[in-house]
């Protein structure tokens, strides 16, 4: 049976070729994939790999969801900035209900983005520096991805899993501590970055074992479909936040860093200046939030919006639309809607169909760690066992978004 | 207003290269779509990558609409990054046989989404070169992404759709 666990066992007795199983677990994987290898030497002569290990189906659980049951399956996509994911249905549905926000809930939907944006690409870093023999690395900068998570936990209840938001808004306002502990982060984690990039930017060793390994071209990058900031790192500056800016990225002032030869330094730098550029951006959404009239974390579209409890118990239209929502009764427009926002790893598009039922027709998730992953395999053919590891933590697969 | 102006550029080329083979156009949230039929959708891609700089291959994925003569579409999204425009295009395949021309000679990229298309609803791409299942394991038998297979137990009536009046 050709079953999915491609297991090449060489029965030439005369072959030099090792197989190896790298996974599916393995802990220098970081995440349930795996990919059979066939070795001479160190050196990888083919490999295949194969996904699926934690596919849950979403797509289909989703057609039988209403909207906004969805969030918390898109939280598991890629679970290491769950709330891109989050933002990005809502802004889908919102774009098909033709909700127009308020710029105060788009500032502040811009400070959680981003934040989960650099904590993304801290987990992506430090694990570079980790798989390149550096835990010190990846020990200064991880408490600051924990810091992240204590402001997500203010202003949602959550950590990493964080369904944060509602269709319409947010369900609370941020509070002081949650504002105290952006300002705190954003005096902090410059600081704490700077030293991190101190430790491995210039490092002898770290750039002999990232610089020219696993070069890209732009040309192989756009035919195999990457996006994100292994795009970016070939050179090619697509940004969704620029391109196609959803959610009041247009009022911001931020550069798209590009690198030259897409290797795995390339990527490291790539991030690291999306780091100092979503630092940038929080501290201008933090500006501008001072100028927006206070008070105001949702849209005003009481059909769209689950009302406070309070409302529902007390409230005629407030327990209607409370139960209208919640069976998924609410009026949507029959309609087909492609919505990307710029998720860690690249494009992350929702294509959304909906036939006026109480839950999508169809809902398909462009994700991009599935796109960017297939050519891991053929990218690995003649590389080194120890450098396709790094290439595959620089390209910061995340078994949830590649799976689904 | 600008996006409509490049829409109809597009609209206008694709229609003097292919005539009536580009049918059904529409323009849902200022996205470009339009239907077209499976002996001529290779060449339209080439077209579109090649003339008309749709250089990059977004996304590609089935909807399944049971009882129709063809009744399964496979949706292609393509996107031009020098012009910002963004084309939406549709091909109806019959359930009973739902093949069509793979678009890996196009894109490589294409190679998984066709696989993860053909593992959801069985769309069968000709020529391509690995189609396999990718996400579910090989015994599986069926096509889980397709209408007639529940998600939850079938028997269950809290659920049904008579009891809202749809």
């Amino acid at each position: 049976m050709n079953h999915n666990h491609p297991v090449f066992t060489d029965n030439d007795p005369q072959s030099e070729l090792v197989t190896l199983n790298l996974g599916p677990t393995h802990p220098a994987t970081h995440g349930v994939f795996q990919n059979v290898l066939q070795l001479d030497g160190e050196r990888i002569v083919s490999g295949v790999s194969t996904i699926g290990y934690i596919h849950r189906a979403f797509e289909k659980i989703a057609e039988h969801r209403p909207f906004y049951q969805i969030t918390p399956l898109t939280d598991r996509l890629n679970y290491c900035s769950s709330p891109i994911n989050n933002m990005g249905w809502h802004m889908t549905v919102e774009k098909l209900l033709n909700i127009k926000m308020p710029k105060r809930v788009d500032y502040l939907r811009v400070i959680i983005m981003e934040l989960s944006r650099i904590s993304d690409h801290i987990i992506c870093n430090t694990i570079i520096g980790q798989d390149t023999g550096a835990t010190t690395t990846f020990l200064y900068l991880f408490q600051f991805r924990e810091h992240i998570y204590e402001i997500f936990e203010e202003v949602c209840g959550a950590r990493l899993t964080t369904n944060i938001g509602r269709i319409g808004g947010f369900e609370r306002d941020f509070n002081e501590i949650a504002f105290t502990k952006i300002n705190k982060f954003l005096k902090e984690f410059p600081v704490a970055l700077r030293e991190f990039e101190n430790l491995l930017s210039r490092n002898r060793i770290f750039i002999d074992r990232t610089a020219g390994v696993a070069e890209v071209t732009k040309e192989t990058a756009l035919e195999y479909s990457w996006t994100g900031p292994l795009l970016r790192a070939t050179g090619v500056d697509y940004d969704v936040r620029v391109s196609d800016p959803y959610s009041s990225y247009q009022d911001f002032d931020f550069e798209v860093p590009v690198g030259t030869s897409g290797d795995i330094y390339d990527r490291y730098l790539v991030r690291n200046e999306e780091m100092w550029q979503s630092v940038r951006i929080i501290e201008q959404a933090i500006e501008k939030l001072k100028s927006e009239p206070k008070g105001i974390f949702h849209a005003d579209v009481p059909e769209f919006y689950l009302p406070p409890k309070q409302e529902v118990y007390n409230n005629m239209e407030a327990l209607i639309y409370h139960f209208k929502i919640v069976m998924g009764e609410i009026d949507a427009p029959k309609a087909e809607v492609y919505h990307a926002v710029e998720g860690g790893n690249g494009e992350l598009g929702f294509y959304l169909i909906n036939d006026g039922g109480r839950t999508p027709y169809r809902l398909h998730f462009r994700r991009p760690s599935f796109v960017n992953y297939q050519m891991f395999a053929p990218m690995s053919e003649g590389m080194l066992l120890s450098d396709a590891i790094i290439n595959m933590s620089s390209m910061n697969i995340i078994a949830g978004e590649l799976d689904a | 207003m600008e996006e409509t102006t490049l829409n109809n550029n597009i609209l206008a080329k694709l229609s003097d290269k292919f005539g009536e083979k580009i049918t059904a156009v529409s323009e849902p949230y200022g996205l470009l779509t339009f239907v077209t039929t499976k002996d001529v959708i290779v060449n339209v891609l080439s077209y579109l990558k090649g003339e008309l700089k749709f250089n990059f291959l977004t996304d590609i994925t089935a909807v399944h609409y049971p009882g129709k003569d063809h009744g399964i579409a496979v949706v292609y999204h393509l996107h031009n990054m020098v012009e910002k425009a963004r084309v939406r295009i549709k091909v109806f395949i019959s359930e009973q046989n739902p093949t069509i021309p793979t678009a890996t000679t196009v894109w490589k990229g294409a190679n998984w989404m066709e696989r993860e298309t053909y593992d959801l609803f069985g769309v069968k791409f000709e020529g391509h070169p690995d189609l396999r299942r990718i996400l579910n394991m090989d015994d599986l038998g069926v096509h889980p992404m397709l209408k007639q297979y529940p998600l939850e137990d079938p028997n269950r009536v809290d659920k049904k759709d008579e009891f809202f009046g749809r």
